[in-house]
C-alpha cells in the first residue's frame, strides 16, 4: 500500500515536471497579457514565486518528498497559499458533493433492482431495464450540461455555478445551507446516471440469490418473508455491490474534474484543473496525492472489511506454481 | 500433481501421446485444432502398452483433416456459433445493428458527406428546416400517396454560429472517435488480460510483482492525469489518444482477470496439463484465457464506452489538442461561445450528445447480451428457477459488476 503510494507521487512528479511550460511561463503570460510588460512580468513573478521551478528534476524530488512525509506539501504559486490549506478549503465542498451523490445513486440503484428483480420480466422490469441501459448510456457530464441548460438557464430552478450565492454570511443559518443545497443540487444529481448500473448489478445479483437452494430450505423451515428477504436475498445481493461502490469513489473524484468546471463549482476538481492549466506544480501534486490517498484508502478498506462481510472471500490461494 | 507422476513417465516418451491428452483436456473451451478425438486417450491401460501410437485408425485421421477443414472448424466454432448465439438475442441485434451503423458512419458516411465548411448555411439554423432541401441525384418531387418526398434537407442537424453543418461535424469526427475506442479498448483488455492471466497462473513472486504494477494503476488518478499526460504529450493521431485514456484503465481489468484465474488454475484440466508438462505459455494462453473468453469481450465493450466518455469529456474542457473536430470539440465550441444561454442554439449541444450516447447504448447492450451468450451458468441456473420465463430477462449480474468495476 505504501509502496503504492509512494509510485503514484513519483509517477505523478515526474510526468508533472515533464510537462511542457512551467508555473513562471504561464504567469508572465498572464501579467504580459493584462498589459504588464515582459521584462516587469518576469521580475513581478520572479519575486512573487516561492519555489523555483527551474531547479533539476532530481533535487527537486528529493526536496518534495522529504517535505510531503514531513506534511509539507509547499506552497500554491497560483493561489499565493499553501496547498494544505487550499485543499482544506476546497474539498469538504467535492466530499459533500460526491457523497449525497454516490448515496442517493446507489440507493436508488439498489431500490430499483430489487424491484426489477422481485417484478421480473413483467413491463416494469422491461420498462427499468431499458431506462437503466439509457442512464449507463449517458455521460454525466451530459447530464450535467443538459440539466444545465434547462434546469438553471432556462428555468432558473438553480443557480448556473458556484458554491454558494454570494453575499450570504457562512454558518450554519437558513439562507446559507439552503444556498449551499441548492448549488450542490445539480452537482449531485449528475451522479444519478450511475444508479442505472448500480441498478442492473443488483437486479442480477438479486436474481441469481432468488434461484438459490438455501432459499429454499429457508421457506421450508417457516422463516417469514421479512427474514428471507434482509438476511438472505438481500446481504447476499449487495455483496458485489459493496467493492463497486468503494471502487466508483476514487473514480468519482477524478471525474470532479470535469464535473466541477461545468458548474463552475470551486471544488477540488476545479481546483485541479486550475493547478493543470496554470502549471501549478505544488497544488497539482497535493491534488492528486489527496485523490490517490483517498483511493488507496478506499480499496484498503474494501480489502480489509470484505473478508467480514462475505467469508467465502477469505481463502488461501498463496500456492506458486 | 504427485498422483500422476507414473503416468507422465510414460507419456513423455512419445510426443504423440501429449497431444493426445491435450486434445481431452482442451476440447471443453472448444479447441478443435488438433483434432483426433480417439476417446480412447483417457484409457491409460492401452497406453502405457505404448499400443495406439501406431494404430491404423489415428493415422487415418490425422491424414482425413485438410487445411481447409480445419478453417472450416475454426470459423464454425468461434465465428459462425457465438455470432448465430448472439443474434437470437434482441439485444444483441440492436446494439450489433447501432455499431455497425456507426462503423458505416466512420467509413462510408465520411466518404459522401464532406467535412464542415464555414458559411455553409445560415447561423444556427434550426434541425429539420423544410425551408432548407435540395434534390439529390437529380430526383425531383415524387408524390407517394399521402406522402410527398420533397428532397432531403440541407442541414438534417441544424447549423452552428458559424454557418457549419452540424450532421458533416457528427459524420466526420466518426472515424477518429472509432480509432480512439479501437486503439483504447484493445490496448486496455490485451494488458489487462496478460497482465492479469500471468499474475493469476504463476503466484508466487511474479504475482507479487505484477500484482503491485496493478495496484499502481488502478491507483492512479485516472483522469487528472490524463489531463497532465495529454499536455505532456500533445498527441492527436486518435490511435495515441485512445492508448492514453487507457493508460490507467487495464488496471481493474487484470485485477478482475487474475481472480478468475486464481479459480481456474485450480481445475483439473489445468492440473492435467501442467502434469503432462505443456509449457506455462501454452496453458496460460490456450488453456486458460479462452475459458476468459466472455470476460475479455464483455470488458472490451466497456473500455470502449470508457474511451468514448473520457475522450468526449476531454475535448469537451478543451484539454486535448486536436486538428479535426469532434463530438466533444463540437461541445466544447458551443459551450464557449456561450451557447448554454441562446434557446435557438440547444441544437448544437444536442447533436454530438445524441451521438455519444447512441454508440455508447449500441456497445451497452451489446456487452449485455454478450454477457448472456457466454455465461451458460447463469442462464441455466436462471431457466431453472423461472422456466416460462422469455428471453430478456437474465443475467446482467456480471455485466453491472464489470460495468461499474471498469
Amino acid at each position: 500500500m505504501i509502496f503504492t503510494v509512494w509510485a503514484v507521487l513519483t509517477l505523478s512528479f515526474v510526468m508533472i515536471r515533464m510537462m511542457p511550460g512551467n508555473p513562471m511561463g504561464a504567469m508572465v503570460e498572464n501579467l504580459r497579457q493584462s498589459g504588464v510588460n515582459p521584462v516587469r512580468a518576469r521580475e513581478l513573478v520572479r519575486v512573487r514565486m516561492a519555489i523555483d521551478p527551474t531547479k533539476p528534476i532530481i533535487p527537486a524530488y528529493f526536496e518534495y518528498m522529504v517535505n510531503f512525509f514531513q506534511g509539507n506539501l509547499g506552497r500554491s504559486t497560483w493561489y499565493q497559499m499553501p496547498v494544505a490549506t487550499k485543499l482544506a478549503q476546497v474539498t469538504p465542498w467535492t466530499l459533500f458533493v460526491l457523497s449525497w451523490g454516490v448515496f442517493i445513486s446507489f440507493f436508488a440503484g439498489m431500490a430499483i433492482g430489487a424491484l426489477m428483480a422481485y417484478w421480473e420480466g413483467s413491463k416494469l422490469d422491461v420498462g427499468f431495464t431499458s431506462f437503466a441501459v439509457l442512464m449507463g448510456s449517458i455521460p454525466f457530464y451530459v447530464l450535467a450540461i443538459l440539466m444545465l441548460i434547462f434546469m438553471a438557464y432556462r428555468w432558473g430552478w438553480f443557480p448556473t455555478g458556484g458554491r454558494v450565492r454570494a453575499g450570504v454570511e457562512p454558518g450554519l443559518n437558513y439562507p446559507y445551507v439552503a444556498s449551499m443545497i441548492q448549488h450542490a443540487a445539480l452537482p449531485v444529481m449528475s451522479y444519478l446516471v450511475a444508479s442505472g448500473i448500480a441498478s442492473l448489478g443488483m437486479r442480477g445479483n438479486s436474481i441469481r440469490v432468488l434461484g438459490e437452494d438455501y432459499l429454499r430450505v429457508a421457506r421450508l423451515r417457516g422463516l417469514s418473508d421479512f427474514t428471507i428477504s434482509t438476511q438472505y436475498v438481500a446481504r447476499n445481493a449487495v455483496l458485489p455491490l459493496y467493492t463497486t461502490l468503494l471502487i466508483s469513489i476514487g473514480e468519482m473524484f477524478g471525474g470532479s474534474v470535469v464535473l466541477e468546471e461545468v458548474f463552475q463549482y470551486r471544488g477540488l476538481g476545479f481546483v485541479v484543473y486550475q493547478a493543470v492549466n496554470q502549471r501549478d506544480y505544488p497544488l497539482m501534486m497535493g491534488g492528486f496525492a489527496l485523490i490517490t490517498l483517498v483511493t488507496v484508502a478506499a480499496l484498503l478498506f474494501a480489502d480489509l472489511t470484505y473478508g467480514y462481510i462475505d467469508p467465502r472471500a477469505r481463502g488461501g490461494k498463496d500456492e506458486s506454481y | 500433481m504427485n498422483p500422476t507422476d507414473e503416468p507422465s513417465d510414460d507419456m513423455t516418451d512419445t510426443p504423440t501421446d501429449g497431444e493426445q491428452g491435450e486434445t481431452g483436456a482442451a476440447t471443453t473451451d472448444g479447441d478443435l485444432s488438433d483434432a483426433i478425438p480417439t476417446g480412447d486417450g483417457s484409457s491409460d491401460a492401452t497406453m502405457t502398452d505404448g499400443g495406439t501410437v501406431d494404430s491404423p485408425f489415428e493415422v487415418v485421421s490425422e491424414y482425413e483433416e485438410s487445411r481447409m477443414d480445419r478453417a472450416r472448424k475454426y470459423y464454425d466454432a468461434y465465428v459462425y456459433a457465438p455470432f448465430a448465439i448472439i443474434w437470437r438475442d434482441w439485444r444483441a441485434r440492436i446494439g450489433f445493428t447501432i455499431v455497425l451503423f456507426y462503423v458505416l458512419m466512420g467509413t462510408v458516411g465520411v466518404a459522401i458527406i464532406g467535412a464542415a465548411e464555414p458559411l455553409d448555411g445560415p447561423q444556427y439554423l434550426q434541425p429539420f428546416n423544410p425551408n432548407y432541401t435540395h434534390y439529390p441525384f437529380g430526383i425531383g418531387e415524387v408524390s407517394l400517396g399521402i406522402w410527398t418526398y420533397t428532397g432531403i434537407w440541407e442541414h438534417p442537424f441544424g447549423t452552428d454560429i458559424m454557418g457549419r453543418d452540424l450532421f458533416a461535424q457528427i459524420v466526420n469526427s466518426t472515424d477518429a472517435i472509432l480509432k480512439m475506442i479501437l486503439a483504447g479498448s484493445l490496448f486496455a483488455v490485451g494488458t489487462g488480460t496478460i497482465i492479469g492471466a500471468v499474475a493469476g497462473y504463476r503466484g508466487g513472486t511474479v504475482d507479487t510483482v505484477l500484482s503491485s504494477i496493478t495496484d499502481v494503476s488502478i491507483n492512479l488518478p485516472g483522469f487528472p492525469l490524463v489531463m497532465v499526460l495529454a499536455a505532456l504529450l500533445e498527441v492527436s493521431n486518435p490511435y495515441y489518444v485512445g492508448i492514453l485514456l487507457s493508460v490507467a484503465a487495464w488496471g481493474g481489468i487484470a485485477r478482475a482477470i487474475r481472480s478468475q484465474v486464481l479459480t481456474l488454475r485450480q481445475e483439473s484440466f489445468v492440473e492435467s496439463a501442467r502434469a503432462m508438462g505443456i509449457p506455462r505459455r501454452r496453458i496460460v494462453f490456450k488453456d486458460i484465457v479462452p475459458h476468459l473468453m466472455p470476460y475479455v469481450v464483455i470488458n472490451m465493450t466497456n473500455s470502449a464506452r470508457r474511451v468514448i466518455f473520457e475522450a468526449a469529456g476531454l475535448y469537451y474542457l478543451g484539454i486535448l489538442p486536436y486538428e479535426d473536430a469532434n463530438w466533444g470539440v463540437t461541445l466544447n465550441n458551443a459551450q464557449s461561445v456561450g451557447a448554454y444561454n441562446r434557446p435557438d442554439a440547444f441544437h448544437w449541444f444536442l447533436a454530438p450528445m445524441l451521438a455519444i450516447i447512441g454508440i455508447s447504448i449500441g456497445l451497452i447492450l451489446l456487452g449485455q447480451s454478450l454477457d448472456r451468450v457466454f455465461n451458460p451458468r447463469v442462464r441455466a441456473r436462471h431457466e431453472k428457477t423461472t422456466a416460462n420465463e422469455e428471453v430478456e430477462a437474465e443475467s446482467e449480474p456480471s455485466t453491472g459488476d464489470m460495468l461499474t468495476g471498469k
